[in-house]
């Protein structure tokens, strides 16, 4: 296996009234083709803006990212970011493109023939459970939360990126949705080998779908390792996030 | 003349100065809205002049301009720039509220699948502003008929000049011979471009 994706002290910080604030420290991570690493953490821990800089939709103010042994500020912005896919929030989707429109963007922005990106799309909506008869005329707004997500992931996967970058896309669904999703997102993996990074709050999502777990705290990634060993972490963090999937023993009764 | 033949030249005449002054004022509205998206250092100064422009007495705007070299003077000319300068703020207001209200997590996603920064506004940005655009676009129609009614106290012609001639005469007929007209054109202007604003409208 070989580095897809490296942060090699990466760090990122913006202009505040006083001084500066620090959003990340010294990042320094790979991610391996193929494998699947979670970025677990609270709200405000930097995992999204860690993700961004993967993409450079954001660009570290110190240290470097490399994508395929290139660092981000050597990438054409644009190329960098057709290589990658990119799923966020049901609200990602354009609402004014139907779900064909949608799937097809980065193939049509690649100039592909309008009969390839037909069978593309035909292809993605039906791998992903969206009979392509049916959906490929909707529009966003005429579809449930979780079939906009399943459009999503079509959408990240048209042009074929080797990296998927996800952040928190499951996190507004309701649970049984969420399951449906996740089951069919290993499914997925273990069916196209993509590298994948996906960006969660939520543990037992981190524990489910992760090769490797990171967990990231004030700016800075306290742990990584994979699920089994996180488990058996001592760190607090990880505790913390830990007791969320054990609540029963606690006694504690159901919270939902 | 007759009157009838009359109002038929003078409706005409009223047209052509809206929809040159209209034109015009989108032509420079439009895009300017747009730069202050990106632009926000700029977006005060720029607001803030047209917001004063559409302050000023309409009838004292058309008197400040007659003597102005080259865009001054008695006609059409002096008429379309002042009917231009009104109708700027609307559809710049419109323009920048329309694209800066587009959802940031769309704008996000289209930058992040590789979209160029011209193909996120004419892709993404312009078609979900297009309505609130438009609307501004109707504003200023609508606005930019009443006021070219003024047009002809600076010898702009238009329906104004019933309407002047009626003042001066103190003939009622003749004041309805313009005002009624520019009411009608107003209506049908706002019911049209509605109509072109839900039809355009992509969501």
């Amino acid at each position: 296996m070989s580095a897809i994706v490296e942060f090699r002290e990466a760090g990122y910080s913006v202009a505040r009234d006083q001084g500066s604030s620090e959003i990340l420290r010294e990042l320094t991570f790979t991610v391996e083709a193929g494998e699947t690493l979670v970025l677990l953490g609270r709200s405000g821990s930097g995992k999204t803006t860690a993700l961004k800089m993967i993409n450079r939709l954001l660009s570290p103010t110190s240290g470097e990212v490399l994508v395929e042994g290139k660092p981000t500020a050597a990438w054409d912005p644009i190329r960098l970011r057709r290589r990658i896919g990119y799923v966020i929030q049901e609200t990602g989707l354009f609402p004014h493109f139907t779900v064909a429109e949608n799937v097809g963007l980065v193939p049509r922005l690649e100039g592909w023939s309008p009969e390839r990106i037909h069978v593309r799309v035909n292809e993605l909506l039906e791998q992903m459970g969206l009979p392509s008869r049916e959906f490929s005329a909707r529009y966003p707004r005429e579809l449930s939360g979780g079939q906009r997500q399943r459009v999503g992931v079509a959408r990240a996967l048209a042009a074929d990126p080797p990296v998927l970058l996800f952040d928190e896309p499951f996190g507004a669904l309701d649970p049984v949705t969420r399951l449906d999703l996740q089951k069919q997102f290993l499914a997925l993996r273990n069916a196209l080998n993509k590298t994948a990074i996906f960006v969660t709050h939520d543990v037992r999502e981190a524990m489910m779908l992760g090769t490797r777990v990171g967990l990231m705290r004030n700016g800075r990634l306290e742990l990584l390792s994979p699920p089994g060993e996180f488990l058996q972490a001592e760190n607090d963090e990880a505790r913390a996030f830990l007791a969320g999937l054990d609540w029963k023993t606690e006694g504690n009764g159901p919270s939902q | 003349m007759d009157l009838r033949s009359e109002l038929a030249s003078l409706t005409v005449e009223h047209l052509e100065l809206v929809l040159v002054a209209v034109l015009i004022a989108a032509a420079i509205s439009i895009p300017t809205g747009i730069l202050l998206t990106r632009r926000t250092g700029m977006r005060r100064w720029v607001l803030g002049i047209a917001n004063v422009l559409q302050t000023i007495p309409s009838l004292a705007l058309f008197g400040f301009l007659i003597p102005v070299p080259l865009i001054g003077g008695i006609g059409k000319r002096t008429a379309i720039v002042a009917l231009v300068l009104y109708a700027l703020l609307p559809m710049m207001r419109n323009t920048l509220t329309g694209i800066l209200g587009v959802d940031p997590a769309v704008r996000e996603s289209a930058v992040a699948m590789g979209m160029t920064g011209r193909q996120v506004l004419w892709q993404v940005e312009l078609p979900l502003a297009m309505r609130t655009i438009l609307a501004g676009v109707r504003v200023a129609t609508v606005t930019t008929i009443g006021t070219a009614t003024i047009a002809a106290a600076i010898g702009g012609g238009g329906l104004g000049v019933f309407i002047f001639r009626g003042i001066s005469t103190v003939d009622t007929t003749q004041i309805l011979a313009g005002a009624i007209p520019a009411a009608v054109i107003a209506l049908l202007a706002d019911e049209g471009l509605g109509w072109l604003e839900r039809k355009l409208s992509p969501v």
